[in-house]
């Protein structure tokens, strides 16, 4: 086995984006109360708008103007965030979930069918930045530097997010209406403003997740669709609405999947699903969740 | 919004025998190709039916109902290869046999959680069964799928045409509408038993319902077979009518269809997914006939639905008829 420390650096590789994306849909839930399925679909997204603005529009331009551009695609995607939440989800918050749930599952329908609009049916790449980095040699054995720069790049999303939500007024303000969303607008807390900036960051945090993997591998129509799944998977496990959840969460999906396809190919999927399925059933609030 | 409680058996076939009649003159009266698309929609109101007695009646949100669907479409697949069947009773028998058996199994662990819980634990587990299908491909036929050859009816005793559309668009489509039929009246009967009380009990206000003696887990459990084996026997028959079976109906967004067209309908009433199903599936065919861009069309139209017309069309047309009702009065 001198494959493992490659198998090791593939399963954070994984865990990373996973994390970028099952963390915004933690964040979501946890404040919101809300399950977004359209989720995976925003995090398909910022991979076409990467992908768009640094393979065709900047196909040209030096290095470090694409390494600049990166981020573009999780800007979007926080904007249409910003845009869906008062005015297709605002109008529901009295009602029952399940036209949440709807809602969620209608603009996921659109903006699969808008991907497909907008660039077509064929995968696009936007492989430079990847190419750019060159590789390493770990035991033996090269690894892309990119790879390497993705993983940095989520274990530091992580730890800023951590001191955003535990260390600065506004993540003061965020956990408290995730508390009590009555008691924090009696406070003065402007719930509503709180709310979009929420989803809004949730939704550029799926947007990060897809607009780094994108030089990696090409964005494809019906990559939101499976990619949702597992996220959920990564929040059942690690607790809806945790943040530190959506962290051990996705570090286990990482680590099983990387195993799974090399030792149990036929059913890695669904032991991910099992374990899921497991977790809710000895602690429905996941390892982290709370009651 | 109660399913109409008072509906006396008289009043709702007073509704029920004129539709009856309109779908068996239909082959009669239209190309063979709208007669097949009616009976996908048939099949797609059986599935939609089952899913209500969950949503409607017991206030339980599954998002995992395409795997009983889609077990049902692979057992005919399976019979067909494996054991070289093609009694479309046997089907039957053998399809509703493996998704009661399923649906027990999953039952026994969903039915812990209500909510959200149960939504994700519906849906982790049909995409269990899923991924089974999609990676044992040397069984399953991986995305490719199995094909599905026309099945004999009632051991021969009916002759069944050589030609196919002939075959879908006559014989079938009536073997479908019996079916229908029975599971619609079975349907009828079970929501408007004591059983069927209970469930309702439990969805508005599930401790009362325990403090009046309603086993709430218990009376769960069997609201999710029966929901289950009627989303099964909507599969077994889907099976020969499309020839193939393929991944794509056991993956999640199926399951996301099956909420839709329930909502569409109106999942308040007995009659909702039924109408809902039929429109649904006309919308669909359209949708798909006009653009390739029909997920676009079916998303906005959700989304729609949800905001501005919640209780799906049969709410609507009941609110309006009360309307209209109501003004006669004055």
């Amino acid at each position: 086995m001198a494959l493992w420390p490659i198998h090791m650096l593939n399963s954070l590789l994984y865990a990373s984006t996973l994390f970028l994306i099952a963390g915004g849909l933690s964040l979501i839930y946890g404040v919101m109360r809300i399950v977004n399925l359209a989720h995976g679909s925003l995090y398909a997204l910022g991979a076409y708008v990467t992908a768009w603005t640094i393979g065709q529009v900047a196909g040209g331009a030096p290095p470090a103007v694409l390494y600049a551009l990166l981020p573009v695609g999780a800007i979007v995607v926080g904007l249409i965030g910003a845009m869906i939440e008062p005015t297709l989800l605002r109008p529901l918050y009295q009602r029952a979930e399940e036209y949440q749930l709807l809602v969620t599952f209608g603009v996921l329908l659109i903006l699969e069918d808008v991907m497909r609009l907008v660039w077509g049916p064929y995968p696009i790449s936007a492989s430079q930045p990847w190419e750019f980095l060159g590789g390493s040699t770990f035991f033996g054995s090269r690894y892309p530097n990119y790879n390497l720069l993705v993983i940095v790049l989520g274990f530091i999303v992580a730890v800023l997010l951590w001191a955003f939500v535990y260390r600065t007024k506004f993540g003061v303000i965020l956990r408290a209406t995730s508390q009590n969303m009555r008691m924090a607008s009696a406070l003065g807390v402007n719930v509503k403003r709180v709310y979009v900036q929420a989803f809004a960051l949730g939704c550029f945090m799926a947007g990060l997740g897809g607009a780094l993997i994108v030089p990696i591998q090409s964005a494809v129509l019906g990559m939101g669709v499976d990619a949702l799944i597992i996220a959920f998977v990564v929040v059942v496990i690690g607790g809806l609405g945790s943040l530190e959840g959506a962290l051990i969460g996705a570090l286990i999906v990482g680590f099983v999947r990387t195993l799974g396809i090399t030792l149990f190919p036929e059913i890695e999927l669904a032991v991910l699903y099992i374990i899921a399925a497991a977790v809710l059933l000895i602690r429905p609030t996941g390892l982290f969740g709370r009651a | 919004m109660p399913a109409a409680a008072a509906a006396s058996p008289l009043r709702s076939l007073a509704y029920a025998v004129p539709v009856v009649i309109i779908l068996l003159m239909l082959p009669y009266v239209v190309t063979p190709y709208q007669t097949i698309l009616m009976s996908y929609g048939l099949i797609m109101a059986i599935a939609a039916l089952g899913f209500n007695l969950l949503l409607g009646y017991t206030g339980l949100l599954s998002f995992g109902h395409s795997a009983y669907f889609g077990l049902g479409a692979y057992v005919v697949a399976f019979m067909v290869k494996y054991l070289h069947i093609t009694s479309m009773e046997l089907f039957l028998i053998g399809g509703l046999i493996a998704t009661l058996l399923v649906t027990a199994v999953f039952g026994i662990i969903c039915v812990r959680y209500t909510r959200i819980f149960f939504a994700i634990l519906t849906m982790a587990l049909s995409q269990v069964v899923w991924s089974l299908a999609f990676k044992f491909f040397w069984v399953t036929g991986g995305t490719d799928g199995l094909r599905i050859p026309t099945p004999t009816i009632l051991n021969g005793l009916l002759t069944v045409p050589k030609n196919k559309i002939a075959f879908l668009s006559n014989t079938y489509y009536y073997y479908v509408l019996i079916v229908f039929i029975i599971f619609v009246a079975l349907m009828w009967v079970i929501v408007h038993s004591p059983f069927g009380q209970a469930l309702q009990a439990i969805r508005d206000n599930e401790t009362r319902a325990a403090f009046l003696g309603v086993r709430v887990r218990r009376a769960r459990w069997i609201a999710f077979m029966i929901s289950g084996g009627f989303t099964g026997v909507a599969g077994i028959l889907w099976a020969p009518l499309n020839g193939l079976t393929t991944p794509d109906i056991l993956y999640w967004p199926f399951s996301g269809e099956i909420v839709f067209l329930t909502v569409l309908g109106g999942f308040g009433t007995f009659a909702g997914p039924i109408v809902g199903a039929v429109a649904f599936n006309y919308l669909k065919t359209y949708a798909v006939g006009l653009t390739v861009y029909w997920q676009l069309l079916l998303g906005s139209v959700l989304i729609v639905l949800v905001l501005a017309l919640p209780t799906g069309i049969m709410g609507t047309l009941g609110r309006l008829t009360m309307t209209i009702k109501g003004e006669e009065g004055k």
